[in-house]
């Protein structure tokens, strides 16, 4: 076979990404195409609904739903403060008055004479979308989002936690193999995204809270650490609204493994630049992965083009992402198209991994991933 | 009636990969001939599902010599022998699959109903929300907004009955302004199958808000269910609007010659042909990278449920956070520290298209895979019940056997047949893999027989028998089904060594075996597929083969191309609870049966 697909992690010095911003439900577009963006400027703008309150008034009133009408002092749509009267009896004696008062500001959405309820809804909610990266608008889709691109570096990560977030890189180890540790992380990198190198402890994790990061790129990560620091064990990876006080990517998995020396050489390269970052990983049957976006200042970019890959193919360079050699780099230097027995005995397609000391392994093709961008 | 057709393709989209089988007429019969596959491309950074069934298809095409694409098109009808395809057919459950959320007034009644409802229809059910499910009025508004499902169904009430926890249920509804997870734009589906005299209330609250459609009760009268209309609909509104806003799917619906179908339903179609045809009670089940769906047949009552975020591929480590680390550890015949488990779990689920290239991932993989079963397992039988909640006529002799309503439909003595399917199953390098794995995590009572699918392509044949029902019979008598043998294992328990059974067998060649099975041994038989043999079991004292404790049992057993297993471990199969003790066990079980090529030698 001349080919077959894996999905790869980019790791590239010159690209063009394009994000799409979508709102969650209509609302309104601020910018238009052709519009210059700065990743903490509101793009888009939309409201979410309040809260809803019932209260079954029927119930309260102790009368049917049916005569719950009567009783009213409001209509629906109407506006209403905080304890303002929603409904009273006029009972003949005026100590038994009862009287029905507003949880909250709001509407009133809906009263039904079916089931005696009354549903409140609170002011709505402004949600802005930012545009997360400093470019430039390509596209508007009215009453939902935009398109921004951005001639930038970009490195995708395997897996993180935390939403969206920016600042600049700082380089807190010299070595892509050297761990993380708490003693790194000085009170000078708040809000800085810090690049360590081959592992995060939990002490580390929480030394980069306590400093501020605003987020950690790092190799590996034990689970255990991950659990202690989410407090639950994560079941399925769709991740990027954790909220633990800094923004987490790893590069290369789950252990103690270096940072592949292309990445840490590349954000080495961009140490003072300012990054937009996101933990968001969603892996299912695509993936979205977690990414650092280093926009390129003007007069710097490049031309860059985004070639679509086909497929792997001789000379590629590639990560092992299975045990018994789990994060070593290499590349491919043959792609024999029959199938091999590996030593579960099962019958695969395979590839030949070159390392840099010369030595060659086969290693199942599903078992490697191409570090694109090259 | 059959459409003629000779050269098939057919695709499964599934949450991690798209499995591609080529189907083709040889002389009077169809055979399955070329299989392919490619990861799945629905979502980021491709979002076209298409991409995936067009690179699949290319490896049918490299290993067949057939010319199928022209470019991004599939060759429909065949130009010639070597070119092109009579039709191109699909199912699906990529995305995510189909993702629910049902609605029913009292929770075991009729919220079970709606769920039984959207799970025989090919769903998950992401939640049951119920009049009286505990949560106060706000939350469930705040659930129904929070999740984002592909549809809703809303069932309560019986027909005559009250409206009023319906409408009330229907208000919440309405008052969380439900957002589909695809599309910014576009009405949520929401199908009402509640009491028909809340319709027109139902209506009025939720026409505006919702792409509302109404149909028969799921419960007109609190003895029976009325799931098909709900059903029907959920499929229909499944392609018309769900299918249509996942990425790439509305070229997949131009590109095949029929519906496509949710992977489950068309699963089940195949599971509840064969407890049919063959006049069985049956347990199937289809372990997949993101969910594990589990089907049975009792009785002639089909059941079905979709266990979500019990797989093998990006939820496997969900698998690891039900069940336990201890639970998956017990399976594993050597000793590994907890930490490197963890990571290795970990690196697969964020890496779900790798395969174990050593034995002791294989190992570890299948340990796993016997948890997901198991609990896939305990998850459909809460589900495939009777109805809850309904009067029980009782004679003098029920007097003293407490049995409640919804009591489980699933009786393993009874359980004729048990059918694996999906990647770990179907892929094991080893045929008595996947017959341990299923013996192990379902812990089968008595005689009963084992199969599985042979490459995993139930889902194919599953869509292919709605449009020819001979081709799909065909390829699944010949080239799906493998019968792996049957398992002979008695209930009781006792200490190591002790006498569990007697046993006596008369194999085809008419050769008599008589031995004893002791307890905590497994030994295997050599019995071939086609072939049965007969077996008089007399159980030691306290045990029992189903006839009652110590009474002897005689029994025709189906061969396969694992054997007869004998399985002495008891029921329910415990396990030594110290590591070393468990280690050598497994490792005796192990090896008694050939398991891993170590074992075997």
């Amino acid at each position: 076979m001349a080919h077959s697909y894996t999905p790869g992690l980019t790791v590239t010095e010159h690209t063009v990404v394009h994000r799409r911003r979508m709102l969650p439900l209509p609302g309104k577009v601020l910018v238009a195409v052709g519009d210059r963006v700065r990743s903490d400027q509101v793009v888009a703008r939309a409201e979410l609904p309040g809260k809803v309150f019932p209260i079954n008034l029927a119930n309260q009133l102790s009368v049917t739903p049916g005569e719950m009408k009567g009783y009213l002092t409001k209509r629906e749509g109407d506006v209403v403060t905080k304890d303002e009267i929603l409904a009273e009896n006029k009972p003949l004696i005026k100590w038994f008055k009862t009287e029905i008062r507003s949880p909250v500001s709001g509407t009133i959405e809906s009263i039904s004479s079916v089931t005696g309820q009354v549903l409140l809804r609170e002011p709505p909610r402004v949600l802005e979308l930012l545009a997360y990266v400093d470019g430039t608008i390509t596209e508007t889709i009215p009453q939902q989002g935009v398109v921004v691109e951005t001639t930038c570096s970009l490195v995708q990560g395997i897996f993180g936690i935390g939403g969206e977030t920016s600042g600049d890189i700082v380089m807190a180890v010299h070595a892509q193999d050297e761990p993380l540790t708490p003693n790194h992380l000085t009170p000078a990198m708040k809000g800085k995204v810090v690049v360590g190198g081959s592992f995060l402890s939990a002490e580390t994790m929480k030394q980069a809270k306590a400093v501020g990061v605003a987020g950690v790129v790092v190799g590996g990560i034990h689970d255990e650490d991950l659990r202690a620091l989410l407090g639950y064990d994560l079941g399925v990876a769709i991740t990027g609204t954790e909220q633990v006080g800094f923004t987490l990517i790893l590069t290369e998995g789950f252990g103690t493994i270096p940072m592949a020396a292309k990445t840490f050489k590349l954000l080495s390269s961009q140490a003072g630049q300012k990054a937009s970052i996101s933990g968001a990983t969603q892996i299912r049957a695509g993936v979205i992965r977690p990414e650092i976006i280093i926009p390129q200042r003007e007069g710097q970019a490049k031309i860059a083009t985004q070639s679509q890959r086909e497929g792997i193919r001789v000379g590629d360079p590639v990560r092992i992402i299975r045990d018994p050699m789990f994060g070593r780099i290499g590349e491919v230097s043959a792609l024999p198209s029959e199938l091999t027995r590996i030593s579960t005995e099962s019958e695969v397609r395979v590839l030949e991994v070159k390392f840099a000391d010369g030595k060659t392994v086969v290693i199942p093709r599903t078992n490697i991933e191409v570090i694109e961008g090259a | 009636m059959d459409r003629p057709l000779n050269v098939i393709v057919a695709t499964d989209c599934g949450s991690t990969t798209t499995k591609a089988i080529l189907i083709e007429k040889v002389g009077d019969t169809y055979r399955q001939t070329y299989r392919g596959e490619a990861p799945t491309t629905v979502e980021a950074p491709f979002e076209d599902v298409t991409r995936g069934v067009l690179n699949a298809i290319a490896e049918i095409e490299e290993l067949s010599g057939r010319k199928i694409l022209d470019g991004d098109q599939i060759i429909t009808p065949c130009r010639d022998d070597k070119t092109g395809v009579d039709i191109y057919i699909s199912t699906s459950s990529a995305g995510g699959g189909l993702q629910m959320m049902v609605t029913g007034v009292v929770q075991n009644m009729t919220g079970e109903s709606a769920q039984r409802a959207a799970l025989g229809a090919g769903a998950i059910v992401i939640d049951v929300l119920a009049a009286n499910d505990g949560r106060l009025p706000h939350e469930k508004i705040e659930r129904i907004r929070s999740m984002r499902p592909d549809m809703i169904l809303m069932a309560g009430g019986t027909d005559g009955g009250a409206v009023t926890h319906v409408v009330e249920m229907a208000e919440y509804v309405a008052a969380a302004e439900p957002r589909p997870r695809f599309g910014v734009t576009y009405k949520l589906p929401l199908i009402y199958a509640g009491n028909k005299e809340a319709q027109p209330q139902v209506r009025k609250t939720l026409e505006e808000k919702s792409a509302l459609v109404v149909t028969d009760n799921i419960r007109p009268v609190l003895e029976r269910e009325n799931l098909a209309p709900a059903r029907n609909k959920i499929h229909d509104l499944f392609l018309e609007h769900v299918m249509q806003q996942a990425p790439g799917y509305k070229k997949l619906i131009e590109m095949a010659g029929a519906p496509i179908m949710p992977t489950p339903a068309a699963v089940g179609l195949i599971m509840e042909a064969i407890a049919k045809r063959e006049h069985l009670n049956l347990i199937g089940v289809d372990i997949g990278g993101a969910t594990t769906d589990v089907f049975s047949v009792f009785d002639g009552v089909f059941n079905r449920t979709v266990s979500a975020n019990l797989g093998m591929s990006y939820s496997v480590s969900n698998v690891l956070a039900e069940a336990g680390l201890a639970n998956i550890m017990r399976w594993v015949p050597f000793t590994i520290d907890e930490q490197t488990l963890r990571n290795r779990i970990k690196n697969k689920m964020i890496r779900p298209t790798t395969i174990p290239q050593t034995l002791d991932e294989l190992q570890i993989e299948q340990a796993i895979a016997r948890e997901a079963l198991r609990l896939a397992l305990i998850h459909h039988k809460s589900l495939a019940t009777g109805l809850k909640g309904v009067q029980q006529e009782r004679t003098i002799s029920d007097v003293f056997e407490q049995q409640a309503s919804g009591k489980s439909l699933i009786d393993m003595l009874k359980l004729d047949l048990i059918v694996g399917s999906g990647g770990i199953l179907s892929h094991a390098p080893r045929r008595i893999q996947s017959m341990l794995m299923m013996v192990d995590a379902y812990e089968p009572m008595g005689c009963t027989r084992v199969s599985v699918d042979s490459i995993f392509m139930m889902p194919h044949l599953g869509v292919l028998s709605t449009i020819n029902e001979t081709a799909a019979t065909d390829v699944f008598v010949r080239d799906c089904m493998v019968y792996l043998g049957t398992c002979v294992a008695p209930i009781g328990q006792g200490k190591d060594g002790e006498l569990f059974a007697d046993y006596q067998m008369t194999m085809p060649d008419g050769k008599t075996i008589s031995d004893q099975l002791k307890f905590g041994e497994l030994r295997l038989y050599p019995l071939e597929s086609g072939q049965k043999a007969s077996i008089k079991i007399l159980p030691a004292k306290g045990v029992n083969m189903g006839a009652g404790a110590g009474v002897a049992v005689t029994k025709e057993v189906h061969g396969g191309v694992v054997g007869l297993l004998l399985d002495g471990r008891g029921r329910p199969l415990k396990l030594p609870a110290e590591q070393p003790a468990r280690v050598a066990a497994l490792t005796k079980w192990f090896k008694a049966v050939g398991l891993y090529p170590t074992a075997s030698g």
